[in-house]
């Protein structure tokens, strides 16, 4: 009987509960109140409808946010990935016809990872602020990318491009398998390596860690170089998915997104302990939310402040001190 | 003899996961004195305080301040009911400026805004109470975790009326400013202010107390008058076992080869260490003495790698370095317990079992990952060997008491195999139980054949433990003594004499 409450209060205590009640409670407010939303239909051995929609808007906001969860749990911040993803796009599609397909992915892949390289630079080795060092490529990014895109909307019509961000796999579109693939990769790293380990140290006593022979700043490096990587993955995501690389609306926010989808997931903005499933899981609750507010037909200049609702109140779950004030009063109003 | 109860707590329980941190422990102040609360680490003195100024919720129990029944539930709340307390880590905001620190949230206003030219002068006049003369205006950070400790009672100081609690405030202050603290602890205690008083030092509490209450396991052994109340007996109660003084001064065999683990030829770095030139053969522990601010932790910092070493050699084994960083250090075979635990030994977060393995793992490099059966196999190893309490070694290191987190930084270096080992203040904070643990460590990993440079504040410790001493004054090797030739009043004297001017330990930054 204990040990079953035992359980039960332990798994109150893992982060992860929260993303997926909130998760839950999306999912259910559309069985509810968005007829069809579960319905799925097969169409030329693919699968159609609401929830694969979700799968596969999905997948470029998951990149990121894997990304960004490492970079978090440092105590820093990325605010540049949506201008890198910007970059990437326009570096891939540009170099389409010219170079094999092949070139242009690697070489929007590198692009990527040169930016997260910049990023980490500023912050690891010229110890400038997360935030401030990101904004500058945030800000320079998207003039970057308006240079190679000679300021036009560039498009594209090669099939084998469209695939990564359009395709079907296996009957499930091919961009989820894609952040699947960064998520396994990335899970790798931190239980199989000892990236957790230095970099939950490093998060949570810099100095600690550095006694101990753990060197921050190559950590800080990396995890912004793989922040950079994941930015660009998401920018192939999205390019080809519209076929085209807009230099200015490319991954526009998409760093609030995000940020909110790590948040969510239960990685504090404190640094320390992050969480790589409760991220993935907080990136689906986003595009559902924004997916369900779109369905349910709310005027687009409201639908930013209903997602900002939803996620205050995510977030107070998040919060362990809230918690601990809601159930103290709860308490009291049983014990009164 | 009640008349005069200022404080009563009666009957307090609290239990936190796995743990019984205090059953039913009853505790009484009196206006008017100073009373000492002992107990080993983990005792539960620290939870007690806690739990009386609202930082955790008691289980059961009740508390009375002046007759009335009061129940804080913040340490904010606790505050106002005129019970103010500078818990055992310092909370402080370490870029804000000293006089903000002081007044922080009860800023003076003017017109509704600051009035920071009264913030900074009643600052100064506070300070002055305590014989501190500090530029109030600058960051706190620029000044030593003394000064630092010293600013935190003054603030506790200024805003307590009734009772002041101090948990464990001396650790990090030199003898002349346990005087100084002393000072206005008496004068608060003849105005009929009660104070608590939690210290690891027995001589500070002959010195300062007028009662002693005693908690062990979490229980209460009992109340005792200091007078009445013997050294013995009282190390006898805190640790449920007879203890005699004599067992403390165990006189060492030599147990070291002639083969050099480490030496240093004029290792040197501008404004903070001057030449020093010393060795350490394997299986001999060697003593660094001097005041704070000597130039001994900076010269541990610089073996190291921390800092950087602007002349001089560094020999380890056989090989000699220009430079040094704590990873390539670690790699070479030296181990470093840092002076303090809190900001550069533990990682609060993480578990017992990643704070063991962490510097084994960065000596392995990222990609050669232990296995967690590797280390779960590490981790009860040491926990075992070092009597490291905690019901699980998943427990976060930050709930261990001070004495169990020094084992698991000593584990955590033990578990690199080093074969020099340089501890800092390594019983620093921690109960006179743990302190004889530690120090019989130290010996028996000496014969083992590990090499030990040893820092310690306790002169009567490192007398104990080394088998020579390098006396450092003002950043500079003045001598070194050995044998019987190692006593108190020699080390002193070395410490005094050297240079001539009697110079005072200099309080203005760092
Ligand atoms: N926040 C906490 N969570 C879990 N256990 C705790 C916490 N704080 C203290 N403890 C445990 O309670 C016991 C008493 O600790 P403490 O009051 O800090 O002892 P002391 O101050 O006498 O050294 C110890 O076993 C310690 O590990
Ligand atoms: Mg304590």
């Amino acid at each position: 009987m204990s040990s079953i409450r035992k359980r039960a209060a332990s798994i109150m205590h893992t982060k992860i509960i929260w993303p997926i009640t909130a998760l839950a409670a999306i999912l259910l407010f559309n069985l509810f109140f968005v007829p069809g939303f579960f319905n799925i239909e097969i169409k030329n051995g693919h699968l159609f409808g609401s929830l694969i929609d979700i799968l596969n808007r999905a997948a470029p906001i998951m990149v990121i946010a894997i990304g960004m969860t490492l970079v978090i749990a440092k105590e820093g911040i990325d605010i540049s990935v949506g201008s890198v993803l910007a970059i990437a796009g326009a570096v891939a599609i540009s170099l389409l016809g010219v170079v094999p397909l092949w070139l242009a992915i690697v070489a929007a892949l590198i692009v990527g990872v040169l930016c997260g390289l910049w990023n980490g630079l500023l912050i690891a080795y010229l110890g400038i602020q997360p935030m401030v060092g990101t904004l500058i490529l945030m800000t320079v990014g998207r003039g970057i990318a308006q240079l190679i895109t000679e300021g036009k909307v560039l498009t594209t019509d090669d099939k084998a491009f469209g695939f990564i961000g359009k395709g079907f796999f296996l009957g499930l579109p091919f961009s989820i398998f894609i952040a699947a693939f960064v998520f396994l990769f990335v899970l790798y790293l931190k239980k199989r390596t000892a990236l957790g380990l230095f970099l939950e140290a490093t998060g949570t006593n810099k100095i600690s860690s550095e006694y101990a022979g753990v060197e921050p700043r190559k950590i800080y490096l990396f995890v912004y170089i793989v922040c950079g990587l994941c930015a660009a993955i998401a920018g192939l995501l999205v390019s080809s998915n519209i076929s085209s690389a807009d230099a200015n609306n490319a991954g526009l926010w998409i760093e609030l997104d995000a940020i909110l989808a790590v948040v969510i997931g239960g990685t504090s903005m404190r640094g320390g302990r992050f969480f790589l499933a409760g991220t993935v899981i907080g990136a689906l609750f986003i595009q559902s939310l924004t997916t369900t507010i779109y369905s349910m037909g709310v005027p687009p200049e409201r639908i930013m402040v209903v997602k900002a609702i939803v996620v205050i109140v995510v977030s107070l779950m998040q919060s362990d001190r809230f918690r601990r004030v809601f159930q103290q009063k709860n308490k009291q109003a049983v014990a009164g | 003899m009640n008349g005069n109860v200022l404080l009563k707590m009666d009957d307090v329980s609290k239990t936190f996961p796995g743990v019984k941190a205090l059953s039913g422990v009853n505790f009484t102040l009196r206006k008017g004195e100073v009373h000492a609360l002992m107990g080993e680490n983990g005792a539960g003195k620290s939870t007690l305080i806690k739990v009386l100024t609202g930082v955790h919720a008691m289980d059961k129990g009740v508390v009375k301040l002046n007759g009335r029944l009061i129940t804080a539930k913040s340490p904010q709340e606790a505050q106002m009911l005129g019970i103010s307390t500078v818990y055992q880590e310092i909370n402080l905001c370490p870029n804000l400026s000293v006089a903000e620190n002081l007044y922080i949230g009860r800023v003076p206003k003017r017109r509704g805004s600051i009035d920071w030219k009264r913030m900074n002068e009643d600052s100064e006049r506070l300070l002055k109470r305590l014989n501190l003369n500090l530029d109030v205006k600058q960051p706190l950070s620029d000044f030593s975790v003394a000064i630092q400790q010293m600013v935190a009672i003054a603030r506790a100081v200024d805003m307590s009326s009734g009772v002041l609690i101090l948990d464990e405030p001396t650790s990090s202050l030199d003898n002349q400013e346990v005087q100084q603290l002393f000072d206005v602890m008496r004068k608060l205690r003849d105005e009929g202010m009660g104070i608590v008083f939690v210290t690891h030092f027995l001589d500070q509490v002959y010195d300062i107390t007028d009662r002693i209450t005693i908690l062990r396991n979490g229980a209460l052994v009992g109340e005792y008058e200091t007078s009445k109340l013997s050294k013995s007996s009282l190390v006898s109660n805190m640790i449920g076992r007879e203890w005699r003084e004599e067992d403390e001064h165990r006189k060492k065999e030599q147990s070291y080869t002639s083969e050099v683990t480490m030496s240093t030829q004029a290792l040197t770095r501008a404004g903070s260490v001057k030449p020093v030139s010393l060795s350490v053969k394997k299986g001999e522990v060697v003593g660094l003495a001097g005041l704070l601010g000597s130039g001994r932790s900076e010269f541990a910092n610089l073996i190291f790698g921390i800092d950087q070493s602007d002349s001089g050699i560094l020999t380890l084994g056989s090989e000699t370095f220009q430079s040094m960083n704590p990873k390539k250090a670690i790699r070479k075979g030296v181990g470093f317990c840092p002076e303090d635990r809190k900001v550069a030994g533990i990682v609060g977060e993480l578990t017992i079992r990643e704070n063991i393995v962490l510097a084994l793992q960065a000596k392995k490099g990222i990609f050669n990952y232990i296995p967690l059966k590797k280390q779960q196999e590490i981790a009860r190893k040491f926990i075992e060997l070092l009597r490291i309490k905690t019901p699980s070694m998943e427990q976060r290191i930050d709930n261990l008491s001070g004495g169990n987190q020094q084992k698991v930084i000593l584990a955590r270096w033990l578990a690199t195999e080093p074969s020099l080992l340089i501890l800092d203040e390594p019983t620093r904070g921690i109960d006179v139980g743990s302190k004889g643990e530690i120090r019989k460590l130290i010996l028996d990993l000496a014969k083992s054949g590990l090499s030990i440079l040893i820092i310690s504040s306790e002169l009567q410790e490192m007398i104990e433990c080394a088998d020579r001493i390098v006396v450092l004054r003002d950043r500079m090797q003045v001598g070194e003594i050995s044998g019987d030739h190692m006593t108190e009043t020699n080390i002193m004297k070395m410490i005094a004499e050297g240079g001539g001017s009697h110079e005072q330990y200099s309080q203005t930054g760092s």
